[in-house]
């Protein structure tokens, strides 16, 4: 028996019924929508197909391959998993926004056309902006605006370059595209916009974290992973890539160390994890490819299971800032545990996910001779320990008591989490299953006793440079504070800049009115003086004055005619 | 590490005993050095000629972590802000 439904139709199925129905059979229904799509994804064929027709254009909603079905079976699995994690979730808006959110993500994988690609990656954007509104804060609505407008942007972006490119090829086609022409490049920066390239990447700082417990959770596995798999898709190989990737990987682990939101720190992370594939997808090699891939699958776990043991100190808690937290191993002993295989994940310790794919990368640039990004990629992977796999379970649940006594994690979060701490370690340990996924054929051993050895020696004197300015007292501490990156170039100076000028224009125009004004006094003076009522000109004299002047000037013209 | 006692009702747990805490502080201290012992011993399958550099992992690791933490330190200064930042408008 094989299946020919479109995956994105069976959640967005799922989000009508969820719509409908309430209490646990809506509960059954969120955790049906998964499984039976992961059922579906089972029988698909390869030669599955969908088609509908459009002004002459055949649009393709499945398309099967290596590099679509790794990306649709992860999307399953996250959905699965943020689906128990959020089961407590009363509200009617929240889960339905996320089946629609990750419909669109799958929708948006195994569309096999640019025009489809375009309709979900709006969805995404639209679906996604009700996951930050349901935290139903003034804070992030503000957030949840400027998000809307920066993901809208990228689909017009997009757009754009969908449009030229059809007309400079002829074929809506989605597959390798290069950075060839105008529609090619436009295609890229959209792309780079959802995929947090640098300075394009403020948007996930700013709205993940604002999102509620849950919400962040579903967030953090489609956006940037549906732009990830379309830039394995249509630029592999391109070599700009390397260094974006590179700049991704490097700043946010300065940004990490200092930042208070938890979460946030998470969202830094996430852009140094991303840089990770983005060099893996700009090297190009089988293994570089297949390293970004499997990098991408690991971190939705771990990245999610991260997002899940700050969701739940949020949710229990009701407070996620460093400077706030502190010793909540005695409350929460479980999420504590889980939070710990997650950092140890994102860490890439042997036996953990992370060693796996990251290391994939880091080789490939290696072989590929870029002796500089390797060592730069090193470098950012001991950052990585420093803040996720140190700071993030150090401040929230040990550093200094902060005195907070709460219940564990609800049973339905544990669950999750332990299912996801189960895939890091299960894909760490064995990575096989996931490598039989891959689009490229795979010829690694990650389980070398130099690997293995050098790793631990990388991570664990990392950690022991966090223990030794811990202990001289040259750690940074946690504080209160933002800090400025490039939202401030418009969430500040833009709108500075504007009410300069704004207040340029007023002075200006002030200063002209002010003139033009004092210049027509003036003239009125002027006028006045003269023609006034003492004016000269505007004087009245009798009559006999006038004769008597006559006479005067009569005598004077006989006296000078005589005298001539 | 228990800088706000809570009565003495409550359970004493793991690292309210500062003993604990010096436990694992030499726990890791002492993986560390093992690990690292281990390029005495063993030889390793080496990719480039740079990883011959007697204990380049652990210093690398080490001096990457600290320049990370120490240069964020330094960033503070220039990219800190009062946490109402963008709140006054």
């Amino acid at each position: 028996m094989t299946s020919s439904i479109a995956p994105f139709l069976i959640f967005y199925a799922g989000a009508g019924l969820a719509v409908l129905c309430s209490g646990w059979v809506r509960s059954a229904v969120l955790l049906a929508v998964p499984l039976v799509g992961g059922y579906n994804l089972y029988l698909l064929g390869s030669d599955a197909s969908a088609t509908i027709g459009l002004f002459g254009y055949t649009l393709e909603f499945i398309r099967i391959d290596k590099l679509s079905m790794v990306f649709g079976i992860l999307f399953h699995l996250a959905t699965f998993l943020g689906v128990i994690f959020s089961l407590h979730v009363k509200t009617r808006m929240e889960p339905t926004a996320a089946m629609v959110y990750a419909g669109s993500a799958l929708g948006a994988v195994f569309a096999g056309d640019l025009i489809l690609l375009f309709v979900f990656w709006e969805m995404l954007a639209i679906s996604s902006v009700f996951l930050i509104l349901a935290r139903g804060s003034e804070r992030s609505y503000n957030t949840s605006m400027r998000y809307l407008i920066i993901q809208v942007l990228s689909g017009v972006v997009l757009l754009a370059g969908v449009l030229i490119r059809i007309h400079e090829t002829g074929t809506i086609t989605f597959d390798y595209i290069g950075l060839g022409g105008l529609g090619g490049t436009l295609i890229f920066l959209a792309i780079g916009i959802k995929c947090a390239f640098p300075m394009l990447h403020n948007w996930l700082i700013d709205a993940y974290p604002e999102s509620t417990p849950t919400g962040t959770v579903f967030l953090t596995a489609f956006t940037t992973k549906v732009a990830v798999y379309a830039l394995a898709r249509a630029f592999p190989g391109t070599e700009i890539l390397v260094n974006i990737g590179l700049i991704m990987a490097l700043f946010p682990i300065f940004y990490a160390v200092i930042e208070n939101d938890l979460r946030r720190v998470l969202s830094y992370s996430m852009i140094n994890q991303i840089g990770f594939m983005v060099v893996g997808i700009g090297l190009g090699t089988d293994l570089g490819i297949n390293g970004a891939v499997s990098h991408a699958f690991n971190d939705v776990i771990f990245k999610g299971l991260l997002m899940m043991s700050m969701g739940a100190v949020l949710f229990r808690t009701g407070k996620i800032n460093g400077s706030d937290l502190g010793g909540l191993y005695k409350s929460m002993p479980w999420t504590t545990g889980f939070c710990i295989v997650g950092a140890a994940s994102i860490s890439a310790f042997p036996l953990f996910s992370g060693f796996v794919s990251k290391s994939m990368i880091m080789v490939s640039a290696l072989e590929e001779g870029h002796i500089y990004v390797w060592l730069a990629l090193m470098f950012a992977s001991a950052g990585v320990m420093e803040h996720a796999g140190i700071k993030i379970p150090y401040f929230a649940f040990f550093a200094h008591d902060s005195g907070i006594r709460c219940k564990e994690a609800p049973p339905n979060m544990l669950i999750a989490m332990g299912l996801a701490a189960f895939i890091c370690i299960f894909n760490g340990t064995y990575p096989w299953l996931l490598y039989s996924l891959l689009p490229m054929p795979v010829n690694y051993e990650p389980y070398t006793w130099t690997h293995v050895v050098t790793q631990n020696q990388l991570l664990l004197f990392a950690a022991l440079a966090v223990l030794v300015l811990i202990l001289v007292k040259r750690y940074p501490p946690e504080l209160p504070s933002v800090n400025i990156d490039s939202d401030w170039l418009y969430r500040r100076l833009a709108p500075k800049a504007l009410r300069w000028l704004g207040r340029s224009i007023q002075k200006f125009d002030a200063g002209i009115r002010k003139g033009g004004l004092g210049f027509t006094a003036g003239v009125m003076r002027w006028v006045e003086r003269h023609h006034g009522l003492d004016g000269m000109l505007a004087r009245t004299h009798p009559a006999g004055v006038m004769v008597s002047w006559m006479i005067g000037l009569l005598i004077l013209y006989l006296l000078l005619y005589f005298a001539g | 590490m228990a800088d706000h006692p809570t009565g003495n009702s409550e359970k004493k747990h793991l690292f309210d005993n500062p003993k604990n805490v010096s436990r694992a502080i030499y726990l890791l201290v002492a993986i560390s050095v093992i690990t690292a012992g281990f390029d005495l011993v063993f030889a390793r399958h080496v990719e480039h000629p740079i990883e011959n550099i007697f204990g380049f992992y652990p210093l690398f690791g080490f001096f990457s972590c600290a320049i990370v933490i120490l240069g964020a330190k330094e960033m503070r200064k220039i990219v800190m802000r009062k946490e109402d930042y963008y709140d006054d408008k």
